[in-house]
């Protein structure tokens, strides 16, 4: 049993690592991406259009990962669309944390009239599809990065919120809050030192789980060609346009999904492996 | 007494709820910058044409007073026309639920069978490899969405092995004898089994795709409950009356060990319905979110509105259903 248990933290350990790794990776690949790429992302070679990857038959060794059907190199675009997925994931998940997470301290610790109003909002963001409301948003607001990471605050701050009440409103009824007011502290400074502190692992667990999310939200604006431009590199981009053309080039889908399907299986991992480090009975 | 106060109390704030969405919807797409009536006409159309069909369509009243006309339509069961396909909001509408609703309860189905079967193996092959494995593949399962499952089974279905059907909801040469839009139910109810067959062959994918997390979760919350279930003394009085471990975790552990994880269902089959949006146009399938989606591309904003609210009841009203079912089952709520 107990090297049992042993070998299963042990596992879990490697998948945190692995993923942890591959993100890493990642924000290398980001911020040097003008040196790593081999081509120009946007450069278009009707010539080359839709060539396969190195190791198949007419491949052109210039371009590893094959091309689309314009002939844009399918590497470069994967390299370059990193910057885009990264900042929207780090941008956009730390301001629905700090707006979702405000609110959910907000509504669960002080209660009364803040929690009626926050519940009922939380109530009537629970009943859109949220798929379609994003994509709703991003009609409205126009199209671009900002609009992106507006949407998925928008939207995707009662997952902080919901979580962060309930755990305030937990916090709040124990003897540790009590005996703070008792010694005279004020309600904000007791909020402030002692019940965000103690909420705080949650935080940094849903804000990775988030950027996960927001990688996610973004590839699946692009694919219904309502991200950025269509010329601008992003993952989501590249698998729409995989997508109709899988019969002819399965390239052009493949590489930037499994991409896709690494970075959101990493931060997910990474978030769930931190959630069982911070919980003191699994630990 | 105290269920039907707890009845009551929920009505009331669902009815809030869909009122916050529905103010909401009708203002946030009224701000949409591109004019739908300019997008309608030819482009020779004169400035007063536009205003002309603008008067039409009602666009020319203020927002509040168009959001109070709308208002008393909805109550009288009038969701307006659409501006992009001329016909009655609710009627396109309804067409369309039932293949949504087909595609989700299929997936509800698949997940259930999925989730249950791996947490009663897991169960009955508790520390063993075969456990480990289920749990690595559940936890690979839920990290992944529906999105990205779908484009996966696409490649690995649709293309490397090209088993299944990858767009749309029927081989559009079939000759259809159906009088009702629940395809897959008619065909069942006629018979026709071989349209039933094809129909299963477009569906089969997107509603795996949708599946896949939902079954993760059942899986992981049947197995923790059965396990604790697995302790207790009727369980163990059972097994000494010389049942089988299998019968044992049939008959005596599961049936008190399925209530939470009912629960669970209940409001994850909502953010299943939702994930139909973004599945059914990866799968060009015929239903309610692709037709959102189109809508919204069209700027066709009865038709946006039209969808949304039914979005919001369907979600509601599933959620209220679970509550009211619980609190009818939970002794302690019934009684409270």
């Amino acid at each position: 049993m107990a090297d049992g248990r042993f070998e299963v933290r042990r596992k879990a350990g490697l998948r945190l690592w692995l993923s942890a790794a591959w993100l890493i990776l990642l924000v290398i690949v980001a911020l040097f991406a003008p040196y790593l790429a081999p081509k120009d992302p946007l450069e278009q070679d009707l010539f080359a259009g839709r060539l396969p990857p190195f190791w198949m038959q007419g491949a052109d060794a210039a371009f590893l990962l094959g091309t689309d059907s314009l002939g844009r190199d399918v590497l470069s675009r994967i390299i370059f669309g990193t910057r885009i997925a990264l900042t929207v994931a780090v941008i956009s998940a730390s301001l629905t944390c700090l707006v979702g997470a405000a609110l959910g301290l907000l509504a669960g610790f002080y209660r009364g009239w803040a929690d009626v109003v926050v519940s009922r909002f939380i109530d009537i963001w629970m009943a859109f599809p949220p798929v379609l409301f994003s994509i709703l948003l991003i009609a409205v607001i126009g199209p671009g990065l900002f609009s992106i990471i507006a949407a998925i605050v928008v939207i995707d701050w009662t997952r902080f919120a919901r979580v962060i009440r309930a755990e305030a409103m937990t916090q709040g009824a124990m003897d540790y809050v009590a005996s703070a007011r008792v010694a005279g502290r004020g309600r904000f400074g007791i909020l402030l030192r002692e019940i965000l502190p103690n909420v705080l692992p949650i935080i940094v667990v849903l804000l990775t789980l988030e950027m996960g999310i927001a990688v996610i939200v973004e590839a699946i604006l692009s694919f219904v060609n309502l991200s950025i431009s269509t010329d601008d590199p992003t993952w989501g981009g590249m698998i729409s346009e995989g997508r109709t053309s899988i019969h002819q080039a399965w390239w052009v889908l493949v590489f930037p999904l499994i991409t896709l399907f690494l970075t959101v299986l990493s931060f997910s991992q990474l978030g769930e492996g931190l959630k069982n480090r911070f919980d003191p009975v699994l630990r | 007494m105290a269920l039907f106060q707890t009845l009551i109390l929920r009505v009331i704030t669902t009815a809030v709820t869909l009122l916050g969405v529905a103010v909401i919807v009708f203002f946030v797409i009224r701000v949409v910058p591109g004019n739908p009536i300019a997008m309608m006409l030819p482009p020779g159309a004169t400035a007063e044409d536009i205003a002309n069909l603008t008067a039409i369509y009602g666009l020319d009243k203020s927002i509040p007073q168009q959001f109070l006309i709308w208002g008393a339509g909805v109550l009288g069961g009038d969701f307006g026309t659409s501006i992009t396909l001329k016909q009655p909001v609710l009627e396109l509408v309804l067409g369309r639920l039932p293949a949504t609703l087909e595609l989700s309860v299929l997936a509800l189905v698949m997940a259930i069978v999925i989730g249950g079967a791996a947490a009663l193996t897991g169960t009955r092959l508790r520390e063993t490899r075969v456990e480990g494995g289920i749990d690595v593949a559940q936890g690979m399962a839920l990290s992944v969405p529906d999105f990205l499952w779908g484009l996966v089974l696409i490649l690995v279905f649709g293309v490397l092995v090209p088993v299944f059907q990858i767009s749309g909801r029927v081989t559009p040469s079939l000759q259809l004898p159906f009088v009702s839009d629940f395809y897959l139910l008619e065909s069942l109810l006629r018979l026709r089994f071989d349209l039933t067959l094809d129909l299963l062959s477009h569906m089969l994918l997107p509603a795996l795709a949708l599946a896949i997390p939902l079954a993760a979760i059942i899986g992981q919350l049947l197995k923790q409950s059965l396990k604790e279930t697995m302790h207790l003394d009727y369980v163990t009085l059972a097994r000494t009356q010389g049942y089988s471990e299998a019968k044992v975790i049939w008959s005596q552990a599961l049936p008190n060990a399925i209530l939470p994880t009912l629960t669970l269902v209940g409001v994850q089959f909502t953010f299943l319905i939702g994930g139909t949006v973004i599945i059914e146009r990866l799968f060009s399938y015929e239903g309610l979110g692709n037709m959102a989606i189109d809508a919204v591309i069209n700027r066709d904003l009865p038709l946006i509105q039209g969808i949304v609210i039914l979005f919001a009841v369907i979600f509601t009203g599933v959620n209220l259903l679970v509550d009211l079912t619980y609190a009818a089952l939970n002794p302690r709520l019934r009684h409270g």
